[in-house]
């Protein structure tokens, strides 16, 4: 089945109407005004070419006159990533969310076309997998993060979009590799199952929208009734938030969507098509028609192997980033910033922590360099547009201590499904993003 | 912690739209010069014109609702709270009251013109 065609002509209209969604995006930072540009000779190096790498080398371009600010990155390709499950529920094409760094590179920023294989901030250096040595005054850690594919016996790439196996999260022909493969199981009924790692990862919504967006798929079709849909939360919980966990309970209990607690994907067999599910009471076999896997997401090797990773607690076992939650200066060393997905902090691997993080790890350094403190601070807000079916999303926004903050409080409620809100994710959501990139928003 | 920034809407406005951001405001711009210089010139409302106008407006709305569904990859269908009813309205009322004035000024400079008024 093809994706929804999309008509860019005469959006005038829609466009108008759209003014109080938009208003979302145009939100910043009240403290993270525009000064002057300071003067510094300071050399920047940004390891990460990203969402988060290209947004605070925009924000420093902006903020600094003279500083030398390099990128490093191997992947020449931008991928808009929230729009990865549009692109696998049959919404948008796979080009959606295709684009090039180089359309975002601030002018002024050298790009170094390498990614980082060592970090030596005892040096101020990073060494390039080219072997060549980059020295820095100052760094801002932007790598993103990997899948663990690895601790899945059985699973590799290669196998989505073949034998019911799907998964968004690995890119955008993966993306429309799982739209073909679900379409097919929407044709046909089955069993479905649906899941979420039990490490950190980006956008942990993302599964529970495949889940409902697949359930309306189904239904929309007439086949409903002909299939058994079944996510396998790796907690007590379905999201991280409680009051929003307790409503997708609600909403899966009304879909029919049957929930099971306390299951780990360990191990998947696609000829057979046997998932192996860890439990408090052991290893648990599940037979599928289509399942949606997602992988273990852990910090990338060379932040793994460096001295810059958390060394104990929750977030040192996968080697995230030891940042203060607050200011995302590094807690040991202080000419060192985290920023997006690699970033080890409680809540927030998305575009949307991204947009809020940047503009504090840019204002504390700044401030290092001209002198002068900063106050600035990240509450840990991150938005979910959560997709409860085609056509609707709840607007879900919330900050570290899982109190939920909406932007339009008593006009969108956040545990209300709207239209307006789907709206907004369709339509605001990547024009807000390509500006957050280029430093405008 | 956030205060809302005209210039970011703008920006973000800007990317969706492209060019549009500017031809968009000029042409109502000179449609709203245009219907300002007809009242001038006619000094009152043409009832049996407005009445056609609106008409056209009705359709203008519903074209509207049209093309939001064709671009949002959904539908007004979709409305379930009173934030989306608003939405509906807002996109209709807009497509109704761009579109009826669009049409009274066409309507009214044509009929000049081919009356021959100067």
């Amino acid at each position: 089945m093809k994706p929804t065609p999309l008509h860019r002509a005469d959006r005038r209209q829609a466009m108008l109407a759209l003014s109080a969604a938009l208003a979302a995006g145009a939100m910043r930072p009240a403290t993270a005004a525009a000064r002057a540009p300071a003067r510094t000779s300071a050399r920047i190096v940004i390891a990460g070419a990203g969402a988060a790498g290209l947004t605070a080398a925009a924000q420093l371009a902006r903020a600094l006159s003279g500083a030398r600010i390099t990128l490093l990155d191997a992947r020449r390709e931008h991928y808009y990533q929230p729009g990865f499950t549009l692109v696998g529920g049959g919404i948008k094409p796979a080009s959606y969310v295709e684009s090039r760094t180089t359309d975002y590179l601030p002018e002024g920023v050298e790009l170094i076309e390498s990614a980082v294989a060592e970090f030596d901030p005892e040096g101020n250096r990073v060494v390039t997998a080219d072997g060549r040595a980059v020295p820095y005054d100052y760094l801002i850690v932007a790598t993103g993060l990997v899948f663990a594919w690895d601790r899945i016996e059985g699973m590799a790439p290669a196998l989505i979009g073949r034998d019911g196996v799907g998964c968004i999260y690995q890119g955008p022909a993966a993306a429309a590799a799982t739209w073909q493969t679900m379409s097919a199981f929407a044709d046909r009924g089955g069993r479905g199952l649906f899941l979420r790692p039990a490490t950190e990862m980006k956008c942990a919504g993302a599964p529970l929208k495949y889940t409902f967006i697949t359930e309306d798929h189904l239904t929309r079709r007439g086949n409903r009734s002909r299939a058994e849909l079944i996510y396998n939360a790796h907690d007590k919980t379905l999201f991280g938030v409680p009051i929003v966990s307790e409503k997708v309970r609600m909403l899966f209990e009304e879909r029919g969507i049957r929930i099971n607690h306390d299951r780990v994907l360990q191990a998947i067999d696609p000829g057979r098509r046997i998932a192996t599910f860890g439990t408090p009471q052991g290893r648990v076999e599940e037979g599928y028609d289509f399942i949606h896997v997602i992988p273990p997401m852990r910090a990338p090797d060379a932040v793994r192997a460096s001295p810059l990773r958390w060394q104990s607690g929750p977030w040192a076992a996968d080697g995230w980033l030891e940042v203060d939650p607050g200011t995302l200066r590094h807690r040991r060393y202080p000419n060192v910033f985290g920023v997006g997905d690699v970033a080890g902090v409680p809540k927030g691997k998305t575009a949307a922590s991204v947009k809020w993080q940047v503009p504090v790890a840019v204002d504390h350094l700044v401030a290092s360099i001209a002198g002068r403190s900063a106050e600035t601070r990240y509450n840990g807000y991150t938005s979910c547009p959560l997709i409860t079916r085609l056509g609707r999303a709840m607007l879900i926004e919330f900050d570290y201590r899982n109190n939920l903050v909406p932007s339009f409080p008593g006009v969108i409620a956040p545990l209300e499904e709207l239209w307006v809100s789907w709206v907004m994710k369709t339509m605001a959501l990547k024009p807000t993003y390509i500006s957050m990139l280029r430093g405008l928003a | 912690m956030k205060e809302l920034d005209p210039r970011i809407l703008f920006a973000v406005f800007h990317e969706m739209l492209g060019i549009w951001t500017w031809i968009l405001p000029a042409v109502a711009l000179l449609v709203l010069l245009a219907f300002a210089l007809l009242l001038g010139r006619e000094r009152r409302l043409v009832s049996g014109r407005l009445i056609r106008s609106e008409l056209l407006g009705l359709i203008g709305g519903a074209v509207a609702l049209v093309v939001m569904a064709r671009v949002s990859s959904s539908g007004f269908t979709d409305a379930a709270g009173p934030a989306d009813w608003l939405l509906v309205a807002a996109v209709f009322v807009t497509g109704a009251v761009a579109t009826t004035i669009a049409a009274y000024t066409a309507g009214g400079w044509w009929t000049s013109r081919s009356h021959g008024v100067s």
